[in-house]
């Protein structure tokens, strides 16, 4: 897994070019104003719907999403008592995936895995960049020594290699899906706040800011009501991002048998259990599904990202 | 750019500061108190718990074990591993040197093919092989570094046995590198994840160079496409990827980590693993420290080289 480098645009890196040149205002033709302005998610919306990979990424995140939640009411399988007669029983009949090392059908224990994945990965990304947001917004708004300081702390937790992070707080805390949530925001705020305060140092100088202050608006009111509402093109995409990288997380932790506990599973930890039969012959359905899974997954969250962020790029939006 | 650097070198003691806070910090969160990790007996008697708390100043207030602790740091002392009879200091000696092998070379290897091919795909925007590459970074951002490296030993090492399945297991780093081919896999592993990164921040790197005016004066000087490309461009390019390289230390920690795991490969990323498993904490609390101020300082020195190649960022 590469978690981007904090500090670092994600908009680099995920190939958003500048070679898209900013187009001035089109004053001559005095359109501005003129027609009914359409809302920022309708605008993004056009530019979204354009982009063919963004649409298959949404609609195989939504499948993935039906599959984990809607599946195992289709497809009934027992994911709760061992059944060592069927252990690592091959593909076919009654187990189209084949069964895991204690007997539970794969295709079964995917969907239940994926519940935990998906759940845990959107979970994390919320209050990461909820908190991760407020805290940047705050940091950048009120500046001077108290932004020094709040951004030093930042700096300090990036510092440290996030893994270790993970490591330690995942031995503190019994792994369990809520401590995971957590144990994963806990390092992955830090980046959004980052970049949350430079695009608050930008919005904290327009008119609009310092006409609430004019008017006599609180710092809260100016952080809540507009920065933060003027940065959230830049959340969502953060977002949209993070719920990814917090399914990779959450797998790599699954993997060091550090993520959340049996019964409860997730797709790391599957594939962790597959790893034990790796040299013993050829069962692929111990490991291929649920890797593809969390593959599959992440590409299709990250090209909705790429997608959404070309789409609050007002540059690229039609005016 | 003096100022500059002292400035940069006050800001890195700070946060060296704060990370130390933040370690120590960490331990304090065990529940029970740090001591119920030490001893990790559920017949521990309260006397024997008691005697324990005391040896290790666990009665003491927060600030004066933090002191201590501190003061220890600075002379080098990490503490003892609670679960191995080592300093933590000796673990480090035993265990760094070959993670920083491991990383040196999957780093190189990761540059080696990013840096070139992400400048192709920036040259050659928008065909095939620009979009299969695309593809290929795109698998590696959303991959697993544990589950590449467990197909590569399905792949190369059971199904057609190439390379040996584990990383090697000698004790020192010359033994290491006398077994370049059980050195392959893990290398390799380690070095696909990042190149997605490189050759993806490359490409666009490039790509936002090519638009810019010095390009333009250089072509309408009559500059050949080869000049522009190698001696403006790739050059301009590159300052970028220094600064990538100095914030991406912790994810190349990170890497080596699970690379190690999975090749089962003797360095500080397993002795990291083995110690959480073992709620070893002065180990974990030692290599951590260690690991952060050397990201520190990576970072500060990507900063500085940057601020030599660049003479803008020293006015910023």
């Amino acid at each position: 897994m590469t978690t981007l480098p904090p500090g670092v645009d994600p908009g680099l890196a995920h190939g958003r070019t500048a070679l898209v040149e900013a187009q001035p205002p089109d004053f001559a033709a005095g359109a501005v104003g003129a027609e009914k302005p359409r809302s920022l998610f309708a605008r993004g919306w056009e530019v979204f719907a354009q982009n063919k990979l963004a649409l298959a990424g949404l609609a195989t995140a939504v499948f993935m999403v039906l599959f984990s939640f809607v599946g195992p009411l289709i497809y009934r399988t027992d994911q709760v008592h061992v059944n060592l007669i069927n252990a690592i029983c091959p593909p076919g009949g009654a187990h189209p995936l084949g069964c895991d090392s204690v007997g539970y059908d794969v295709l079964g224990r995917l969907m239940i895995a994926g519940q935990t994945s998906l759940e845990v990965g959107a979970a994390a990304a919320f209050v990461a960049v909820v908190f991760g947001a407020l805290y940047g917004a705050i940091s950048g708004f009120i500046g001077g020594p108290v932004d020094s300081f709040l951004m030093r702390i930042v700096d300090a937790g990036l510092s440290i290699p996030y893994i270790m992070i993970l490591i330690i707080l995942a031995v503190i805390f019994a792994p369990n899906r809520v401590t995971m949530i957590f144990v994963i925001a806990a390092f992955y705020w830090l980046g959004v706040a980052r970049l949350i305060r430079g695009e608050t140092l930008s919005l904290r100088t327009r008119e609009y800011v310092q006409a609430v202050k004019v008017i006599g608006g609180g710092g809260m009111r100016a952080v809540t009501r507009h920065i933060v509402p003027n940065a959230i093109g830049t959340i969502i995409v953060q977002a949209t991002f993070a719920v990814a990288d917090s399914i990779i997380i959450l797998a790599s932790l699954g993997f060091l048998g550090l993520g959340v506990q049996a019964p409860d599973t997730d797709w790391g930890d599957m594939l962790a259990g597959g790893l034990q039969y790796l040299q013993g012959g050829n069962y692929w359905w111990l490991i291929y599904p649920a890797g593809l899974a969390i593959i599959i997954t992440c590409i299709a969250i990250n090209f909705i990202g790429d997608a959404l962020r070309d789409a609050f790029e007002t540059r690229l939006q039609r005016r | 750019m003096v100022g500059y650097l002292i400035r940069r070198v006050l800001q890195a003691l700070v946060v060296i500061f704060l990370v130390t806070i933040f370690t120590f910090a960490l331990q304090r969160l065990v529940p029970g108190g740090a001591v119920r990790a030490l001893i990790d007996n559920p017949r521990a008697t309260s006397q024997q718990i008691a005697f324990y708390t005391h040896l290790y100043g666990f009665d003491r207030p927060v600030y004066v074990q933090y002191a201590k602790w501190i003061g220890q740091l600075v002379q080098g002392n990490l503490g003892y591993s609670a679960k191995l009879n080592l300093t933590v200091t000796s673990e480090l000696a035993l265990y760094l040197p070959k993670t920083i092998v491991l990383v040196l070379l999957g780093t190189a290897v990761s540059l080696l093919f990013g840096i070139p091919l992400g400048l192709y795909q920036a040259v050659k925007r928008y065909t095939v092989g620009d979009y299969v590459l695309t593809g290929v970074s795109f698998i590696g951002y959303a991959t697993p570094t544990f589950f590449v490296a467990l197909l590569l030993v399905s792949w190369f090492a059971i199904d057609v046995p190439i390379f040996p399945p584990f990383a090697p297991q000698s004790t020192t780093v010359i033994g290491v590198l006398t077994q370049p081919r059980a050195l392959v896999l893990p290398v390799v592993a380690y070095a696909f994840v990042l190149y997605a990164l490189w050759s993806r921040y490359m490409r666009s790197s490039v790509m936002d160079n090519l638009v810019q005016d010095y390009v333009r004066t250089a072509r309408a000087k009559g500059a050949s496409e080869r000049r522009v490309l190698w001696g403006h461009v790739f050059r301009n390019s590159l300052t970028a990827i220094v600064t990538l390289l100095g914030l991406s230390l912790p994810t190349l920690v990170a890497g080596a980590i699970f690379i190690e795991v999975v090749f089962n490969y003797p360095g500080m990323g397993l002795a990291f693993y083995n110690a959480a498993q073992n709620f070893d904490f002065p180990t974990l609390l030692g290599f951590t420290v260690i690991a952060t101020i050397v990201t520190i300082l990576g970072n500060l020195l990507a900063d500085v080289s940057y601020a030599v190649l660049d003479p803008r960022v020293r006015y910023a």
